[in-house]
C-alpha cells in the first residue's frame, strides 16, 4: 500500500501551472501521475485539465497527451489503443481522463461503446459536479438543489446522474470511486486498475473551490466531510460485486454517521437549500448506508 | 490483376493494399459493402489492421485520429448525414494535420430522408481543411485510395476520396487491382512527425492563444492564426505535390497522368462543360452528341475540389467563349458551389467566358440524357441576356 513516505518523489507536472488555488483536480493529477508513471499516454477532452497542462507552446506536463473534442475521448483512447497494438508497443499505458460533463454528458455515448467493445484502456472521470471551466453550469453529476449559473435562482432542480453505478452496469474490469480528498487511495486504485486487462474506471469526487463556492483551503477537509457524512461513497466494483473500499469501508462499523448539515454549510452553492431538502438529502443517506449494512456488514 | 467488382470493393482493395493499420467505421448506407468488405479483410487475417467497430461517426473519425497521432495509418468512409455527424472531428483532423484517408460515398443529406446520390454531403465540408479529390469510375477509386495515403502523409494534411452512391459504389465494373509489392515501395511504411511518445512528450492539439507565444527556450512559436494560415498555405502545396504523387503511380502502374482535371474533347472547344465524378463521364455522350452537330464542345471533369487548382481552372478555361458548371450541389440561398468557385477564378481574366449553371441530380434524381444534352446546347446557343442564375434541371417529374 502507498503511503507518504513510499509515494514517489519524481514529479510528472510542473509547479506554477493554471490550475486554481485548491483545486482538487491539481492533487489528483500529481498522485494519479505519480501512479501511471511515464509509460502512459494521455487522452483529454476539453476540461479544466486541458488548461492545468499548459496552453501552447508551454505545457505543466510531462506526459505526452492528445487533446482531443469533447465527446470523442473514449473513441480516440481506443485510437491510440489501437495503434499501439498495431505498433507493438502494447506496453504504453493509455489513459482518459475527462470531467464530469465531459463524461456524464456529452461523451457518455463513445465511452459506454468502449465498454461495451471492451477496449484495454483506464478512462478517469473527476466529478467536480458542474462545468466548472466553461463557469460553473449544471451538468449531469450537479447534486438537487445546488446552484450553478444556468440553475441561478432555483438551484437544480434534478437529482444527479448516479454516473459509476451507470458505468458498473456495462461490466468492465474494475469501477472505482474515489475522492480528491483520500489521493492514497486514488493512488492505490490506480495501481490496481492498471495491472488489470480490459475496461478500467475510476469516478473521482473532486472538490472545486471556486465552484462550489467555499474557501481555498478546505477543499481537502470538505472532501473529506463527503465521504465521512456517507455522502460520497468509495467502493470497488469487480465481477458485478461492489466492496466499499477504504474510508468508506470503514463507515461500515459505525452506528451513525456525521450529519450532512455541516458538507453542505460549507459551500456556497447550497445556500438555497430549505431545511426540507437538508432533511430529505440526510435520510437519503441514512437509507442507503442503512442497505448498506443489511448487505455488506 | 483484373477483377470485376463494385466499387466499394475497389476502395475496400485499395486500403488493403495501402496496408492500413486502423480501421473505424459505422454503417451509413451506400458506404457499408465498403466496410463489411474491410471486416471481412482484417478478420480473414487478408489485411493486418484493427477493426474498431464504433458508435457511431464521430467517434468513427476519433478513433482514426487517436490513431494516427499514435502513430498508425488509419482509415475510415461514410455518407451524408454521416459525413455531417463528424463534421467537428473532420476540421479537427485537419487542423491536428493528420494525414487521414476518408471515403465518402457521396449521397443527399436529410431532411428529409433520401439514400440516393448527390453531392451535398462532401461539398459541404470544404472549408473543413481536407484535401478532397472527386473520382470517376473504379479504377480511379482504387488508384485513388492508395495515391491519397501517400499524398496525405506527404503533406500532413487528411484527403476525403469523393466517389459517388450507387452510380459507382454499388455497380460493377473491370479494373485492375495494383501489384502488391508495387504498391509497397509506391507507399513506404507510414512515418508520422508528432507521434504520442512517452520518450518525446508533447502536449498535442493544445489551447493556442490568438497570438504568437514564447516557449520555455524563449523562442517564439506560432499563434493560432498562423497555425491555420500554415494549414491554408501547404494545402496550396498538395498540388504539385499530388502532381509528382500521380507521375510517379503512373510510372509504377501505366495509368494517371491527369490528377487535377482530366479533360475530354476541350482540344479547341468553345465551349467546355465541368463536372465532377461519374456525372462527367455522363456528360461525354451529349457532349458527343453535340460535337456531331458542329457544336465544338469538351467535358472537364475537376478531380481535385479541394486545394481549389485555381491556376489551371484559369489555363483551361480562359480561352473558351462559354463555360457550362453542372452540379450535384449548392450553397443554398446561393447558387452551385463549383459554379461560384469557378466564376471567382475567372474574374481576373481578361476574356471573360460567360459561366453557367446547372443543378441536377439532387437527391438520385433521375438525369437523363436529354436534361444533359439540352442543357449544354441551350448554353452554347445562348443569347447575351441569358440570365445569371443556376437552373434546376429535372424539376416536377
Amino acid at each position: 500500500m502507498t503511503n507518504p513516505v513510499n509515494l514517489t518523489a519524481e514529479e510528472f507536472i510542473y509547479p506554477g501551472n493554471r490550475a486554481c488555488s485548491g483545486c482538487g483536480l491539481s492533487t489528483l493529477y500529481r498522485i494519479g501521475l505519480k501512479a501511471l508513471g511515464r509509460d502512459s499516454i494521455f487522452v483529454v477532452p476539453p476540461s479544466c485539465l486541458t488548461v492545468m497542462q499548459g496552453l501552447y507552446p508551454i505545457a505543466a506536463t510531462q506526459i505526452p497527451s492528445l487533446n482531443v473534442t469533447f465527446a470523442s475521448t473514449a473513441a480516440a483512447a481506443t485510437g491510440v489503443r489501437a495503434a499501439l497494438k498495431a505498433r507493438g508497443k502494447e506496453n504504453i499505458k493509455v489513459v482518459a481522463w475527462a470531467g464530469d460533463g465531459g463524461t456524464s454528458d456529452i461523451g457518455i455515448q463513445s465511452l459506454s461503446a468502449a465498454i461495451e467493445r471492451g477496449e484495454d484502456f483506464l478512462y478517469i472521470c473527476y466529478d467536480n459536479e458542474a462545468y466548472m471551466n466553461t463557469g460553473v453550469q449544471r451538468s449531469g453529476t450537479t447534486p438537487k438543489g445546488a446552484y450553478t449559473t444556468n440553475t441561478p435562482i432555483k438551484g437544480k432542480i434534478q437529482k444527479n446522474k448516479d454516473l459509476p453505478t451507470i458505468i458498473a452496469a456495462h461490466n468492465p474490469t474494475y469501477v472505482a470511486t474515489c475522492s480528491a480528498a483520500y489521493p492514497l487511495d486514488f493512488h492505490n486504485k490506480i495501481l490496481k486498475a492498471i495491472s488489470l486487462k480490459g475496461m478500467k474506471y475510476i469516478h473521482i469526487h473532486t472538490p472545486c473551490p471556486s465552484g462550489w463556492g467555499m474557501e481555498e483551503r478546505l477543499s481537502i477537509t470538505v472532501g473529506k466531510m463527503a465521504v465521512n457524512a456517507g455522502l460520497f461513497d468509495l467502493y470497488e466494483v469487480e465481477n458485478g460485486k461492489k466492496t466499499l473500499s477504504g474510508p468508506s469501508a470503514k463507515l461500515l462499523k459505525r452506528e451513525t454517521l456525521p450529519r450532512i448539515d455541516e458538507y453542505l454549510k460549507a459551500q456556497s452553492r447550497f445556500r438555497m437549500l430549505s431545511e426540507e431538502q437538508v432533511a430529505e438529502i440526510q435520510a437519503e443517506i441514512d437509507a442507503k448506508w442503512e442497505k448498506y449494512r443489511q448487505e455488506m456488514a | 490483376m483484373k477483377k470485376i467488382e463494385s466499387g466499394n470493393v475497389a476502395a475496400a482493395l485499395g486500403v488493403k493494399l495501402s496496408r492500413v493499420q486502423v480501421v473505424a467505421a459505422y454503417p451509413i448506407t451506400p458506404q457499408t459493402p465498403l466496410t463489411e468488405k474491410l471486416s471481412e479483410l482484417i478478420e480473414g487475417d487478408e489485411l493486418k489492421a484493427e477493426y474498431i467497430t464504433v458508435e457511431s461517426e464521430h467517434s468513427a473519425l476519433a478513433v482514426c485520429i487517436g490513431a494516427a497521432s499514435a502513430g498508425a495509418r488509419a482509415f475510415t468512409a461514410t455518407s451524408a448525414n454521416g459525413l455531417l455527424y463528424m463534421s467537428e472531428q473532420v476540421h479537427w483532423a485537419a487542423g491536428a494535420r493528420l494525414p487521414l484517408v476518408m471515403c465518402v460515398v457521396n449521397r443527399g443529406v436529410g431532411a428529409p430522408w433520401t439514400v440516393w446520390n448527390d453531392h451535398q454531403d462532401s461539398i459541404s465540408q470544404r472549408d473543413a481543411g481536407w484535401i478532397q479529390i472527386y473520382v470517376n469510375d473504379h479504377q480511379e477509386i482504387i488508384d485513388t485510395v492508395i495515391k491519397a495515403f501517400r499524398l496525405a502523409e506527404a503533406v500532413s494534411i487528411p484527403v476525403m476520396v469523393c466517389y459517388d452512391g450507387y452510380y459507382l459504389s454499388h455497380t460493377y465494373m473491370p479494373f485492375d487491382v495494383p501489384d502488391e509489392q508495387i504498391v509497397d515501395s509506391f507507399l513506404p511504411e507510414y512515418q508520422y512527425k508528432h507521434t504520442l511518445d512517452p520518450q518525446n512528450p508533447e502536449n498535442l492539439n493544445t489551447v493556442t492563444m490568438p497570438f504568437a507565444r514564447p516557449d520555455r527556450d524563449g523562442v517564439t512559436q506560432p499563434g493560432y492564426m498562423d497555425i491555420r494560415h500554415n494549414l491554408h498555405v501547404e494545402l496550396g502545396t498538395a498540388i504539385p505535390v499530388f502532381e509528382q504523387i500521380d507521375a510517379a503511380y503512373k510510372e509504377a502502374f501505366g495509368r494517371g497522368g491527369k490528377p487535377i482535371m482530366s479533360d475530354y474533347r476541350c482540344e479547341g472547344a468553345e465551349y467546355i462543360v465541368v463536372a465532377m465524378g461519374s456525372l462527367a463521364n455522363r456528360i461525354k455522350d451529349a457532349v458527343d452528341e453535340l460535337n456531331d452537330e458542329g457544336v465544338k464542345v469538351g467535358v472537364l471533369s475537376l478531380h481535385l475540389y479541394r486545394p481549389f487548382p485555381r491556376v489551371q481552372i484559369i489555363a483551361a478555361l480562359e480561352n473558351a467563349k462559354g463555360v457550362i458548371v453542372i452540379e450535384k450541389a449548392l450553397s443554398y440561398g446561393n447558387e452551385g458551389a463549383l459554379f461560384g468557385d469557378i466564376k471567382a477564378a475567372l474574374y481576373p481574366c481578361e476574356k471573360k467566358p460567360f459561366v453557367h449553371n446547372y443543378i441536377i441530380g439532387l437527391g438520385g434524381r433521375e438525369i437523363k440524357q436529354a436534361d444533359l444534352y439540352d442543357s449544354i446546347k441551350a448554353s452554347c446557343t445562348a443569347s447575351e441576356n441569358f440570365e445569371d442564375v443556376s437552373r434546376w434541371i429535372g424539376l416536377n417529374r
